[in-house]
């Protein structure tokens, strides 16, 4: 520990820290344009200069390390004019079009320009004027305003893994770019706009909407993936405007992947927002209590059963559970893609090491998953992993994937499952001598006719590789989207029978649904479910109700209502909860609470906060025969990462992505 | 008092004899070498220190207490020695001459530093428009390798040194210590954040440390004939022997090894043949290359060639290239092409060196012609103070301090300039620095 007086307040802070750390820690703010907590230090804005005794000239507090018995000054002449000289500096050049800036408001130039700049140009040349780049359909930009600090540059670099951003030129005609101009190879793009200090980055599909005082703002979950970034959604006259993540170290860091980001122009398009009901072969709109009536006469003498997708929440799938019970039935599935998961135990479906672990993973085996588009942000953790500490990571699946780190491509096959089991592998010797090895299993592995194999096998080579500890679970599910863990925690594992009567989807795809079953489909986009329905119930996108979501952790986390459903959509326990009535079995809850008590009640662990770092120290596997894995190869899981959910695929935005990213799939 | 030959370190200065390594050898270069390395690495480093030697690349550093900063005991990274080579400061030219007609100095220097401070290899980044000197300099280094000089057990010594040239693109900034280092790792020239300095973290991310041309080249010289023989040279702690740079308006331009502290007139008017027109004709001197500020002639008429002297006088030694200036001179002008030098080489990473340089160049051309006011030398002056010191490389000081010594010295001749624009006259005809 080191001693540092800042201004005369003496703190204790680690030996290596930079004064600029110090001084924050002595309640001193620092103004800074180049420093970021989470990228490398440039010390090229020179805005952090600070004066240190006995140093003749200020220097770059983001840079320095302390020194035992430093005395720094954060507020003296000499720091003063320091500042003012930088801030008077970045300005000359900078255009004075903060009226029509998007980043008017949330602008660091223009807080610390208030804050420590003088108050008049004395600059009579002429202005720079930068040609803008094209960055691809997200990211906007205005080079005029850049102020060259190149944190867009760094976090290309060292966060999202793809070294394009760079500075080409010298002097003042420095300019940020991809040199050869080219849509970013990034997930991530997003996250360019949120570090970028000025509005030389901004949002495209955002330009010119709103300003950020006339936002409400509401804290969120994402769930168009699995990794349950923390999100804020911006709204205005009942309008997404915007969704930007929320800092959450143990789950997103400050990081975002673009199609949580971006798709939510697709909860406007194409919605569910009145009730239809079929009558001879076409569907009509309806009211509400036609369509509860329709549903009596639809399920009457019928077998039921229920199947929950992959973006519903936790109160939806233990409403729609506890209706089927009252029903009498216990027929429930969620598994729609057909992913052979065995839910007996909570551990053979979660993320066990937890996204902050991996951190601390020494090792790590990637099975049938890409990681980069099944998680964006996950795989930026494991990027950061690799990048500070050099680990080996194996990977199985399609080879010549740029996963923006080095793996080691052991096979494209259940064959190097298979040898990995017997021991006999090469990179079983490298998963032995790690002492926090772990393993990634993507959803995508077990949606094959193999899938309870590949399960157990993969469950058998963490059991054998040390990677279940009394401290360390190495075993780890990757999920897809941020509503598929919540239904396994409820049970909705039972099965479809062949011969069931009557299904009711729930945000779900008309997988094995029999012909002439009477199907009921509740949801907020239409598509397949919809069409084969012959009731459609409108409900709540997961920015329109008070939900409980829980990432492929098992964390349970809180969205909460950011706008109202569109037109007679309604939240979806709540209208559970009117069907019951009609359908004569009333749930005993009508009011958030009420559902969420019953939650805790059919699943402890929903109450939250469903994830804390765990050891293993049962190693029994799940089900299935470890030996059975074909030969097969691990197909990729995800083919279109922009258009893989309902929502996504109704945004323009991310149709815009897939014309620009994967030309073969939009035709 | 001038040096007399028998004291000169560089005796081929001028490419009156064979650069070849005969040739070298009889005007006494890698004499011995093998027993001066005998003596230890301690030895050398003590010997430097004796000699007062300080770097000759402009900043002036002690040289021996940089090797010394070298880690004792050499870990698990190997250490290099980079030779700065990348001579661009406008108005020196000592180090081609080195590289040209001398380069068997530099090459044994490069050993025998090697050696101070542990390396086994050793970079030469030369200036890219130095083609035909690098050829000179690898011709050089493959007659050492082909004598046994270099490479494994160098000059029977036991020390394995090996010797490799890069040629650097043209960058000015490519001469800043750090960027050169970022450069010959195949990056672009951006100066680094110090700390770490290169002694603890430098090429490769390995110790290292980097030296002018003629600071490495007047060490075995140093060795051979003793600290204290050089240190008899010049003032206490600006001692030895330093090769000046004098062009400009005087009859006979010339590179000179001469005594440190030797008078400025003594210099001009022994070796440069006077200035043109005579002493009285002299309006200013550039005492150390581009980046010092300039001195008018009172200063110049008895100040001394030292780092303290002309440091007294708020300028510097730098890199001793002395550009004099006479009465015909337009010396608006010519710092204002010194600006648009700095501008154009600023790399263009801090704030106020990228930023400002251009906003200094723009208003220095408006000086030239007078379409200014007055008032507007004071925002320039304070221009320059907001740029100097807060960047990471000395670049940017460099590059103001030429406007500071003219507004210092000259703001007379500003102020009657911007007059002359107001009252309609044309401005004085600009004759030198065009």
């Amino acid at each position: 520990m080191a001693k540092v007086t800042v201004d005369g307040i003496e703190v204790e802070v680690p030996n290596g820290v930079s004064v600029l750390q110090a001084c924050e820690a002595a309640g001193k703010e620092i103004p800074r344009f180049c420093y970021h907590e989470r990228l490398s230090v440039a010390g090229n804005c020179r805005m952090c200069l600070v004066e240190v005794e006995k140093a003749p000239k200020p220097i770059a507090s983001c840079a320095y390390p302390v020194a035992d018995g430093m005395k720094v000054f954060t507020d003296s002449p000499m720091v003063r004019n320091g500042r003012r000289g930088v801030m008077e500096f970045l300005l000359i050049n900078h255009p004075l079009d903060c009226p029509i800036c998007d980043q008017g408001g949330e602008c660091d130039l223009q807080d610390q320009a208030m804050a420590f700049g003088g108050d008049a140009s004395r600059y009579r040349e002429e202005k720079r004027a930068v040609k803008d780049k094209y960055l691809g359909p997200l990211v906007k930009t205005i080079m005029n305003r850049c102020i060259q600090c190149t944190r867009c540059v760094r976090f290309a670099t060292e966060v999202a893994g793809v070294p394009e951003l760079g500075a080409t030129n010298r002097g003042e005609n420095m300019e940020i770019g991809t040199y050869v101009e080219k849509a970013l190879t990034t997930e991530l793009s997003g996250n360019l706009i949120d570090i970028c200090p000025v509005g030389a980055l901004t949002s495209r599909p955002y330009a010119y909407v709103t300003r950020p005082w006339e936002l409400r703002k509401t804290d969120s979950v994402d769930v168009l993936d699995a990794t349950g970034t923390n999100i804020r959604v911006d709204a205005r006259a009942g309008e997404v405007l915007r969704i930007l993540p929320r800092t959450n170290d143990d789950v997103n860091e400050e990081w975002m992947a673009d199609r949580g980001r971006f798709a939510f122009d697709g909860l406007k398009r194409r919605r569910l927002d009145r009730p239809w009901v079929r009558k001879n072969g076409k569907l009509h709109p309806a009211s509400w209590a036609e369509a509860f009536t329709a549903i009596a006469a639809g399920i009457k003498g019928r077998k039921i059963g229920a199947v929950a997708g992959e973006l519903v929440d936790a109160e939806a799938a233990v409403a729609l559970r506890d209706l089927m019970a009252a029903l009498g039935s216990n027929h429930l599935e969620c598994r729609t893609d057909g992913a052979a998961i065995d839910a007996s135990r909570r551990d053979f479906y979660t993320f066990n090491t937890g996204i902050a672990g991996i951190e601390e993973a020494d090792a790590l085996l990637i099975i049938g998953s890409n990681p980069r588009l099944d998680s964006p942000v996950i795989n930026a953790r494991i990027r950061k992993r690799v990048a500070t500490g050099g680990i080996p990571v194996g990977f199985i699946g399609p080879r010549g994937l740029n996963l923006t780190y080095a793996q080691d491509w052991l096979g494209e096959g259940g064959a190097v499952l298979n040898a990995l089991i017997g021991g006999q592998h090469r990179f079983n010797e490298v998963l032995r001598a790690a002492k926090r090895p772990m393993l990634i299993l993507g959803r995508g592995a077990l949606a094959r006719p193999d899938g309870a194999s590949v399960l157990a096998a993969a469950w058998q080579v963490a059991a054998q590789n040390g990677m279940l500890q009394p401290d360390w679970h190495g075993f780890n599910l990757l999920h897809h989207f941020g509503g598929q863990v919540a239904p396994l925690d409820l049970g909705f594992t039972t099965g479809i029978p062949a011969d069931i009567g009557a299904v009711w989807l729930l945000g779900a795809e008309p997988v094995g649904v029999p012909d002439g079953a009477f199907v009921i489909f509740q949801g907020h986009h239409g598509e397949a479910g919809a069409a084969r329905a012959d009731v459609i119930l409108p409900g709540a996108a997961y920015t329109e109700k008070d939900a409980t979501w829980v990432n492929t952790e098992g964390r349970v986390q809180r969205g909460r209502l950011a706008v109202y459903p569109p037109g007679e959509a309604r939240e979806d326990w709540k209208i559970l909860r009117a069907a019951s009535e009609v359908l004569g079995v009333r749930l005993p809850y009508d009011s958030l609470a009420g559902v969420r008590a019953r939650l805790a009640e059919a699943n402890p662990v929903l109450a939250g906060p469903g994830f804390e770092p765990h050891g293993c120290t049962d190693t029994a596997g799940p089900a299935g025969d470890a030996g059975g894995v074909s030969e097969a190869a691990f197909l990729p899981p995800v083919a279109n990462y922009w258009q893989a959910d309902p929502i996504s695929r109704a945004s323009a935005t991310m149709a815009e992505c897939a014309r620009t990213y994967l030309p073969q799939a939009a035709e | 008092m001038a040096l007399s030959d028998k004291d000169r370190i560089f005796t081929n200065l001028y490419g009156m004899h064979d650069w070849r390594l005969p040739a070298a050898r009889r005007r006494g270069h890698w004499d011995g070498t093998g027993a001066l390395i005998a003596k230890g690495r301690d030895w050398i480093i003590e010997e430097v220190k004796n000699s007062g030697l300080r770097g000759r690349g402009g900043a002036g550093f002690p040289t021996g207490l940089k090797w010394s900063f070298m880690p004792k005991q050499p870990g698990d990274r190997p250490h290099y020695l980079i030779v700065n080579s990348d001579e661009s400061e406008p108005g020196t030219c000592k180090d081609r001459d080195i590289l040209r007609h001398d380069p068997h100095t530099l090459i044994e220097g490069c050993l025998i530093a090697g050696v101070a401070m542990g390396a086994h290899a050793g970079y030469i980044y030369v200036r890219g428009e130095y083609y035909n000197e690098q050829l000179v300099l690898q011709a050089a280094i493959d007659e050492a390798y082909a004598a046994g000089l270099l490479g494994p057990n160098a000059c029977g010594s036991g020390w394995d040194f090996d010797l490799y040239v890069h040629r650097g693109a043209g960058a000015y900034i490519c001469g800043e210590e750090t960027a050169l280092i970022e450069s010959l790792e195949g990056k672009k020239g951006m100066p680094r954040l110090k700390p770490p300095f290169p002694a603890a973290v430098g090429l490769y991310g390995c110790p290292s440390t980097v030296n002018n041309v003629e600071t490495i080249a007047v060490v075995p010289t140093i060795l051979r004939r003793g600290g204290a023989w050089f240190a008899g040279f010049g003032r206490p702690k600006n001692s030895g022997t330093k090769i000046f740079c004098i062009q400009g308006h005087v009859n006979k331009p010339c590179n000179v090894e001469e005594e440190m502290s030797i008078p400025l007139r003594e210099l001009i008017e022994r070796h440069a043949g006077g200035v043109r027109g005579g002493w009285d004709n002299l309006l200013a001197v550039i005492p150390g290359g581009s980046s010092t500020p300039m001195i008018p002639k009172a200063v110049c008429d008895d100040v001394l060639m030292d780092f303290d002297a002309l440091r007294e006088h708020k300028t510097g030694l730098g890199t001793a290239g002395v550009i004099v200036m006479d009465k015909s001179t337009d010396l608006i002008k010519a710092i204002a092409r010194l600006s648009t030098f700095y501008k154009h080489e600023s790399c263009g990473q801090c704030t106020p060196c990228r930023e400002g340089m251009g906003w200094v160049k723009r208003m220095m051309d408006r000086m030239v012609e007078g379409r200014a006011e007055v008032a507007e030398i004071d925002v320039l002056e304070q221009v320059t103070r907001q740029i100097e010191g807060h960047t990471i490389c000395a670049l940017a000081d460099g590059g103001v301090w030429p406007v500071q010594g003219l507004i210092r010295h000259f703001r007379p001749m500003m102020e009657e300039r911007i007059a002359a624009y107001k009252a309609g006259k044309a401005a004085p005809m600009a004759l030198a620095a065009e």
